[in-house]
């Protein structure tokens, strides 16, 4: 490497492949000092400026700012805030037409200049040398310093490169035609610049800095030199003139004969480059703390009548500048920001200057025509010529065109610095730049697709995972809780023939007809009236065929006929001699058709309130025959206790707040209870009436879960139900409450709509 | 007795080659359908189910084992054609679109959160858990982790979810210079 740095001192330069030679058309607009513009009416910073990530916005709207103070704040790395251009009024913090070539709106901070343009707080440090690396670099990223020549790199990453710099290449080449912006900051600005580099060299350590400017520079070489003197670390190096030099890697390529890898960073073979500019801003944020709130800008073309460069503050709307400059617009208006070879046309002239605005060309149609005429590719190669990057455009062009992106990437087409030159020699103006932009915007998105496509999956299994698990969990604890129940009646095994029995019954009524196990029941216990209770039997059943029938319009009545007939045929038994036994397989008969009847009616109908009354009626009914019976204090006393259960359970269902639901599941109970109670004619033990309860409450469970599972559509209605009431008790509460209540009310209508047209499907 | 030594030779190189081959194929042995990690690669692992499929790796398992390519609708042409270059197979037009050119849209759900009542509905549906929220409390949607299956729409009772086209910023943007309205400046 040391004698590559003799070489490069001993004056030799190197070439790059490639590159054309466009006319300069520079002299328009370097023949004048540069400009200071007036206040324009507003300015539009936009938030992100650089490549990273925005920053946060910490100013309010109508929020007073001085000039130079940041508007926004830093959080993670590769951000950069921006700075306030002028004193004035935020009047608006809103996406605003970005400096981009899609003309897409990003969020900006939009000032209205008071006039008095006062400053915020300066912190000069002109003893910069005693500050550390790290407060320098700080200093560097607070003031918002990000690469001024194109890329708009964060200049403090580019500063805190870890890796051992031998070369520092300050890039004051400005190869595009038309722009003279650097040309003139050097000219004007060059002992500044130099003091700007000696921070670069002071936290690089470079071994050499070599200030690259093209010869068609003739005064800014001399000013640059004439600030370069007596430093032996500083070479100043005239290049000759041809597009694209002063391109990073081509510039590079030139200084040193070598070439950047592919995919890899200047760093990666110890050089580092900076712009002109960069180096001037890095002068003023940290000698005069000045934050970067202002850049030349040239503004020129033929249909600019006094075309100069101008200090134009970031967030200057360019309308203001082509006023300043009178802009003539033609038939066909044009404004490209940048230059001819690599700028972008604008959308609109409301379009801020940003920090690496360096141009806004108006040129004539004769001077730089639009190329409208694109015809087929004829394979000339004169494209392969003039690329400086040595890959094959055409190649790029076919693949790109056809989409066939993996050939593409096969042929280098990320090492393409999109410059032009191959638009610019093609004679069948083909804009191939653009071709090269589309594929490797796409590529990128499908980087990113697949990226997210990645993490889908995981959140997607890792679902799959919880849900798995959550169902072991469940599984495991209803073992546990059955576990414990077990050991629970082995301790009392009275309390186990009661489960085992409540269990029993459960399991009878899981089958699809209870009726005809109810009666078998009938049979089997009572021999004498085994034909009586057939008959009642076969009379509900015929009736309940009946009832589903007609299941539609009469459900609740079918359920009050049934429960009615279900009395007559226990008082025809009951004119029999009664034993207690028979009164209890009757009861048992009832309780189930009732039930049976409570079913059928619920699964269609809305009416289940009524329905509800209904089967408390025929519970009450069912209690009846019972009832009649003497009724020992042994039984009394079951009652009593039944009765409490009951009420205890009414109580928690009404807290749960269901409507629908949960009252047919309450009804269920209370007939479970009565059932239950019948057959006890022993003495309850406080450990008996724990295991009915238990019985009951599994049997309530699982007829709520019937219900559900039978008639999904009523399962909608407790939703919408329960938020009527939440919403109507609220009533007294004012506008929000009714607000609300309102669009809950919409959205039951929309859920009972929704619920309608499923029907109709 | 030349044939007997030749014969006794190539039979005893049958057998030495047999023995490597069924060593190998027990040493080496693969567990999974290396051919279904692939294709499941190339799906878009929305999670979606168009494909009729309950999620992407059994539509893999489903292509392994010979079903059509061009049942997935979020993935599009890209999708399909991947998948032919993988299996060998024909590219096809996707399914139910024959005929019509439409590149599939990004969409991302929404969740107008003023009609949201918290009914958790869609947050039982979102296979990449995208969306936050309580019982009876307002729900959204992580907009970066939502891969725009739709599957959240239909279960929404009040019909307050929308699915939004993904908004074309500067990052994202393609240089489709034609698409955009070119305003003149005056």
């Amino acid at each position: 490497m040391d004698s590559l740095v003799d070489k490069i001192k001993s004056g030799y330069l190197w070439d790059f492949p490639g590159g054309v030679f466009p006319p300069e058309r520079k002299s328009l607009s370097n023949s004048q000092s540069i400009k200071q513009l007036e206040l324009a009416n507003e300015y539009i910073v936009p938030v992100k400026q650089h490549i990273g990530h925005a920053a946060n916005v910490i100013v309010e709207l109508g929020q007073l700012v001085k000039k130079g103070q940041p508007l926004t704040e830093l959080q993670g790395p590769m951000e950069l805030p921006v700075h306030a251009p002028t004193s004035g009024e935020v009047i608006a913090i809103e996406p605003r037409m970005a400096a981009h070539p899609s003309g897409l709106s990003e969020l900006a901070v939009v000032i209205k200049p008071d006039g008095e343009d006062t400053w915020y707080e300066k912190k000069p440090t002109p003893n910069y040398l005693a500050l550390s690396k790290v407060e320098l670099l700080d200093k560097l990223k607070q003031a918002g310093i990000s690469g001024l020549g194109g890329a708009s790199f964060p200049t403090y990453v580019k500063q805190s490169n870890s890796q051992p710099i031998e070369l520092l290449i300050i890039n004051g080449v400005e190869c595009e035609p038309y722009i003279t912006a650097d040309d003139m900051l050097m000219r004007e600005y060059a002992t500044e610049i130099v003091s700007g580099i000696e921070i670069f060299t002071h936290l690089l350590q470079p071994k050499l800095v070599v200030i690259a400017i093209e010869n068609n520079k003739p005064e800014a070489i001399a000013a640059i030199e004439q600030a370069c003197q007596g430093k032996s670390q500083f070479v100043v190096r005239a290049i000759p003139t041809k597009y694209p030099a002063g391109g990073e890697k081509q510039l590079i390529q030139v200084i040193t004969g070598q070439e950047v890898p592919s995919h890899g960073i200047t760093a990666d073979i110890g050089i580092i480059t900076q712009n002109v500019g960069t180096a001037f801003a890095a002068y003023k944020a940290i000698v005069q703390g000045e934050p970067l709130i202002e850049r030349v800008v040239t503004v020129t073309g033929e249909q600019i009548k006094s075309p100069a460069n101008v200090w134009a503050r970031i967030g200057t709307p360019v309308s203001h500048l082509l006023a300043a400059q009178e802009y003539q617009a033609l038939k066909r208006p044009r404004i490209i920001m940048g230059g001819p070879m690599m700028g972008f046309t604008l959308h609109g002239s409301q379009v801020p200057v940003s920090k690496i605005t360096n141009c806004v060309l108006a040129p004539s149609e004769k001077a730089l025509p639009r190329a409208e005429n694109e015809q087929a590719c004829i394979r000339c190669g004169y494209c392969a010529d003039a690329c400086p990057a040595s890959l094959l455009p055409q190649q790029l062009y076919w693949h790109s065109k056809a989409k066939e992106y993996e050939k593409a990437q096969d042929y280098k087409l990320f090492d393409c610095i999109e410059c032009g030159a191959c638009a610019y020699v093609c004679p069948s103006e083909i804009p191939l730049v653009q071709y090269y932009r589309i594929a490797k915007a796409d590529i990128k998105a499908e980087q990113v697709e697949q990226e997210k496509a990645e993490k889908a999956k995981e959140r997607f299994n890792a679902r799959n995972e919880r849900l798995e698990r959550e169902k072991q969990e469940r599984l495991e604890k209803h073992k546990k809780a059955a576990e414990s129940r077990k050991q629970s009646m082995a301790k009392d095994p009275s309390a186990q023939d009661k489960v085992a029995a409540a269990l029993a019954r459960v399991q009878a009524k899981k089958k699809s007809s209870p009726e005809t196990d109810q009666t078998d029941k009938t049979q089997t216990t009572e021999p004498a009236n085994a034909a009586k209770a057939k008959a009642a039997a076969a009379i509900a059943r015929a009736k309940a065929k009946r009832a589903a029938a007609a299941q539609e319009a009469t459900a609740v009545e079918t359920a009050e006929k049934q429960a009615n007939n279900q009395e007559s045929a226990d008082q025809q038994t009951q004119t029999d001699s009664l034993t207690p036994a028979q009164i209890r397989a009757k009861a048992i008969a009832a309780k189930a058709k009732a039930k049976q009847a409570a079913k059928e009616s619920m699964t269609e109908s809305e009416q289940a309130p009524k329905n509800a009354n209904s089967e408390k009626s025929t519970e009450a009914q069912a209690d009846e025959p019972s009832a009649d019976e003497q009724l020992t204090p042994a039984q009394i006393r079951a009652k009593a206790i039944a009765a409490k259960v009951k009420a205890k359970q009414q109580a928690k269902t009404q807290n749960s707040e269901s409507a629908d639901s949960p009252d047919n599941a309450e009804a269920k109970t209370n007939t479970e209870f009565q059932e239950d109670k019948v057959p006890t004619d022993e003495k309850l033990t406080p450990a008996q009436a724990k295991a009915k309860a238990i019985a009951a409450k599994i049997k309530a469970k699982q007829q709520a879960q019937s219900v559900e599972t039978k008639s999904p559509e009523v399962e909608n209605e407790p939703n919408t139900e329960k938020n009527m009431k939440d919403h109507q008790t609220p009533d007294a509460e004012l506008t929000e409450a009714e607000l609300r209540q309102q669009r809950v009310k919409a959205a039951i209508a929309k859920a009972k709509a929704k619920k309608e047209s499923l029907g109709d499907k | 007795m030349i044939l007997l030594y030749s014969l006794l030779a190539l039979g005893l190189i049958a057998l030495i080659f047999g023995a490597v081959l069924g060593y190998a194929s027990i040493r080496f042995k693969v567990e999974s359908d290396p051919l279904v990690d692939q294709i499941d690669e190339i799906l878009p692992q929305t999670q979606c189910g168009q494909c009729g499929y309950p999620g992407c790796k059994p539509y893999a398992e489903a292509i392994a084992n010979g079903d059509d390519i061009n049942k997935c609708p979020p993935g599009g042409d890209a999708t399909i054609k991947k998948l032919a270059d993988l299996t060998g197979k024909e590219v096809k037009p996707l399914a139910g679109t024959e005929g019509e050119e439409a590149e599939p849209v990004k969409k991302v759900a929404y969740i107008r959160e003023a009609e949201c009542i918290g009914c958790t509905k869609c947050i039982q549906a979102c296979p990449v858990d995208a969306i936050v929220g309580a019982a009876k409390h307002m729900h959204t949607v992580i907009i970066d982790e939502c891969t725009g299956c739709d599957l959240c729409v239909d279960p929404c009772p009040v019909d307050c979810i929308d699915m939004l086209p993904v908004a074309t910023k500067p990052e994202n943007w393609r240089w489709q210079l034609n698409s955009i309205p070119v305003k003149q400046i005056q």
